[in-house]
């Protein structure tokens, strides 16, 4: 009996005692969330501070208002519509052609076998080791030439900046998507090259709607990556009206930050918010794209 | 498999009549871009931008040799991938080193080619030469025209801005000549006389005709052609002055004559390996250079250790399959994740700033004290990983957790039966493990921390400076953003050249790390099977 009476105790006490682990990481969880939500919970709070500056601010403003994203819409400093059309436009075009590029490339290297095959890949692996971030400077002289020949092509230029965002795009993606397409069974390629359909036909006919799923998945990831770049857009482009939204408000808080803080805020929030969304509902998704390396560490 | 189906193909393009229009249709493109590349290069070459018309050689050979040839058909497909990667990811990184090895910077920015250009645009009034006798002639907007007699007695007219034509009358509004051969009348101008033309002060500093071809009042008797001042010699690569004589050579980009008199603008010059041994021996640069790697190296390492050890301990805690409210947890967890990371820098530099930020405030309320997060090094050190760990964190739980839930649980179970403490089963199970699979993102992460200019420029801006620093250095600055001031921030000069060593030697340093990530990860090996 007193054996029976002991275990129970001591199952009871375990459920306790996990029962008690459980608060214990509730509490820590919760401590966590602060400490990753305050800023953004700040940020939201800024923008809506009547006031405007860093130094009147308070977690919950006084007088709550709008006046910020007024401010900020109207403003001629801060063209944030411009900025963002720009930034739209630009991710826009890269995630979509580098998509394009990305898995015809990824065709070619999955379903046809030639010489120097293995190479290329290993080599393509090789160069994205080294990010066009670090041949900034070679890269900023290389655009000021071509602009010295076809302007249109030249530094201030969103085609430029374009270029150059597509100058890295096979060496990111390349070997996620040849992974995904080397999934895809052989046996349907030959049953339609049987019925006389050329290698075009099958990629787009075939191939592309079973890669839907995926292509939108990197071509989100990829659009995610260029609105939110910084470095090379904020050294080739030249003007306060070609300027991405990124840049934008890297220069206006570089000027006016403690003054005009709310207005910044409010700017920042409108920025982050589309991408937060895209995030929040894809989550699964991209947790598994992590996992493959594919995006930023 | 594959390959046969492309011989098919080329079987079929090969036999049947149908299909000659696409490949003629491919030739006519083909035709088409060489030309435009041609044009392309003859302009890049007369610029003197000759290792971009090389790398853009080189590529239009291999299109070309990939549109011609029947084995290249798979190439096409990736074509304009090849094309763009080989125009901007490969040619920079060539570029770079060419770069690294010349004086590209403040006063050399332009090439020899056009250096020279520019410096021969300069003229001079010879006292000799080819010389007219001349009228002048006026608008009514004060505009002014010459009519010029050569020894021969040609008649020429000259405005400023346009070619000098020899002209007869009835051209251009030209009216009669009088009987020395010049106009009476020339439509919209005023013939001055001779003498209130010699008195007219404007008129010696007009230049007439083209440039090149430029011709300017000497004497009240006299207009002469005016000459370039300075005439490039290539045998001695070196510019002579016409008038005196003086030779300026080519000394390190720039013309320098041997009393050491320079010709401006100086241009780009192969220095060899100057710009190397300024970042590894020069007394100057050493100090900033050391602490700046010092810091990099350090960076990267407490950033890695702060970010995987805060996202495993997560991962951990929340790896049960009991666990309440899961998924909102993850879903708020890895909200910094989700904010654009350039924009969550700025607002943390808000909160942190030193007089007006919140958490100054906060801690200055709580303790009387607040760290100098952006004057004092050691700090703003701190305030660099603090916001680094805020910013990445997210990204290591989820990959820690997704690499928690493909360890078995009956390993745990046996190591349970053997006694072990949940420790002892964390060190001696999980870890290890765990390694084996996030090893590779764990490298792949330094080298990220290593580059991460955003997070350094964004915060700080590399401040606080250092003292007394020949080049703009902060104590925070990376070896990348070091890069970036030296060669864009302009205050106190660029070096586009010594940026450029640096970022091979960061080369060197990713290569390196990269090396060691495929050796000890067996990366290489699943690669090679997996293609």
């Amino acid at each position: 009996m007193s054996s029976i009476s002991a275990i129970q105790r001591l199952r009871t006490s375990s459920k306790a005692q996990y029962r008690f682990s459980i608060a214990v990481r509730m509490v820590i969880g919760v401590i966590l969330i602060i400490f990753s939500v305050f800023p953004i919970l700040w940020m939201i709070s800024a923008s809506l501070n009547p006031t405007g500056t860093l130094a009147t601010q308070t977690l919950i403003p006084r007088n709550m208002g709008l006046g910020n994203y007024r401010e900020l819409l109207t403003s001629q400093t801060f063209p944030f519509w411009t900025w963002f059309g720009n930034s739209i436009k630009v991710a826009s075009i890269t995630s979509v052609l580098s998509l394009a590029i990305t898995t015809v490339a990824a065709y070619a290297f999955s379903r046809f076998r030639f010489g120097g095959r293995q190479t290329m890949l290993k080599a393509i692996l090789l160069i994205n080791v080294f990010p066009n971030l670090l041949a900034l400077v070679a890269t900023f002289l290389m655009i000021s030439q071509f602009g010295d020949v076809i302007p249109a092509l030249g530094l201030g230029t969103h085609t430029s900046l374009i270029l150059v965002y597509l100058g890295g795009a096979m060496g990111v993606n390349i070997w996620l998507m040849k992974g995904f397409l080397d999934t895809i069974p052989r046996d349907i390629d030959e049953s339609a090259m049987v019925e006389g359909a050329s290698n075009w036909q099958i990629f787009t006919r075939l191939i592309m709607p079973l890669l839907r799923p995926i292509l939108v998945v990197i071509a989100i990831l990829n659009y995610i990556g260029t609105y939110g770049e910084f470095v090379l857009a904020r050294v080739l482009l030249r003007s306060n009206e070609s300027y991405t939204l990124m840049v934008g408000l890297q220069i206006f808080a570089g000027a006016q930050i403690s003054q005009r803080w709310g207005v910044f805020a409010a700017g920042a929030l409108m920025g982050a918010l589309p991408i937060m969304i895209i995030y929040l509902a894809l989550q699964d998704q991209i947790v598994g794209g992590l996992t493959q390396g594919a995006v930023k560490g | 498999m594959a390959s046969t189906a492309t011989q098919e193909i080329d079987k079929k393009t090969s036999s049947s009549p149908v299909s000659i229009m696409p490949r003629l249709i491919r030739y006519a493109i083909l035709i088409a871009l060489d030309i435009g590349v041609f044009w392309f290069l003859t302009r890049l070459v007369a610029l003197g931008y000759y290792p971009l018309a090389a790398a853009i050689l080189i590529i239009a050979i291999f299109v070309n040799i990939v549109f011609l040839r029947k084995e290249a058909y798979p190439i096409r497909w990736m074509i304009i991938g090849l094309i763009l990667m080989g125009l901007f990811t490969i040619y920079p990184i060539i570029f770079t080193v060419w770069v690294s090895f010349t004086n590209y910077g403040e006063g050399h920015l332009i090439t020899k080619e056009q250096a020279v250009d520019q410096i021969s645009n300069l003229k001079f009034l010879p006292e000799e030469g080819r010389a007219f006798s001349w009228t002048a002639f006026k608008s009514s907007e004060g505009d002014y025209a010459l009519w010029l007699i050569d020894a021969e007695g040609n008649g020429y007219l000259a405005k400023p801005g346009e070619p000098v034509t020899q002209s007869q009358p009835g051209e251009s509004g030209i009216g009669e000549f009088d009987d020395r051969g010049i106009p009476q009348t020339i439509e919209g101008y005023q013939r001055l006389n001779p003498f209130l033309a010699a008195t007219d002060r404007n008129l010696t500093e007009v230049l007439f005709g083209e440039e090149g071809n430029t011709i300017q009042v000497r004497s009240p008797t006299e207009a002469a052609e005016l000459l370039p001042l300075y005439v490039y010699d290539p045998d001695q690569d070196a510019m002579v002055n016409q008038e005196t004589g003086t030779v300026y050579k080519n000394l390190r980009g720039t013309f320098t004559s041997s009393s050491g008199q320079q010709l401006r603008p100086g241009f780009v010059e192969q220095i060899q390996w100057t710009n190397f041994r300024n970042f590894f021996v020069s007394p100057a640069l050493r100090g900033p250079i050391v602490r700046i790697v010092a810091w990099n190296f350090a960076f990267a390492f407490f950033s890695l250790l702060l970010n995987f050890s805060l996202g495993l301990a997560i991962a951990i805690m929340f790896n049960d399959v009991y666990f309440p409210f899961k998924k909102l947890f993850r879903s708020l967890l890895i909200i910094p994740y989700t904010v654009p990371a350039l924009i969550t820098i700025l607002i943390w530099r808000g909160m942190l700033n030193p007089d007006l930020g919140v958490i100054t405030h906060a801690l200055e309320g709580l303790f009387g004290w607040a760290p100098p997060w952006f004057t004092d090094q050691f700090w703003a050190k701190m305030a660099i990983l603090l916001v680094n760990l805020w910013l990445s964190y997210p990204y290591f739980m989820l990959i820690n957790s997704g690499a928690l839930q493909s360890i078995p649980d009956d390993i745990y179970a046996a190591a349970q039966v053997d006694g072990a403490s949940p420790w002892q089963r964390f060190r001696s199970i999980t870890l290890p493990l765990l390694l084996v699979a996030v090893g590779p993102l764990l490298i792949a992460s330094f080298t990220f921390n290593f580059n991460n200019f955003n997070l350094i420029y964004l915060f700080n801006a590399g401040g606080p400076p250092m003292a007394g620093t020949p080049t703009p250095a902060g104590h925070t600055d990376i070896l990348i953003s070091y890069v970036y001031n030296l060669a864009f921030s302009g205050s106190r000069g660029i070096a586009y050249g010594f940026a450029s060593a640096i970022t091979i030697v960061i080369f060197f340093i990713v290569g390196t790390i990269t090396l060691f990530q495929f050796r000890y990860t067996r990366m290489w090996e699943e690669v090679s099977e997996n293609v």
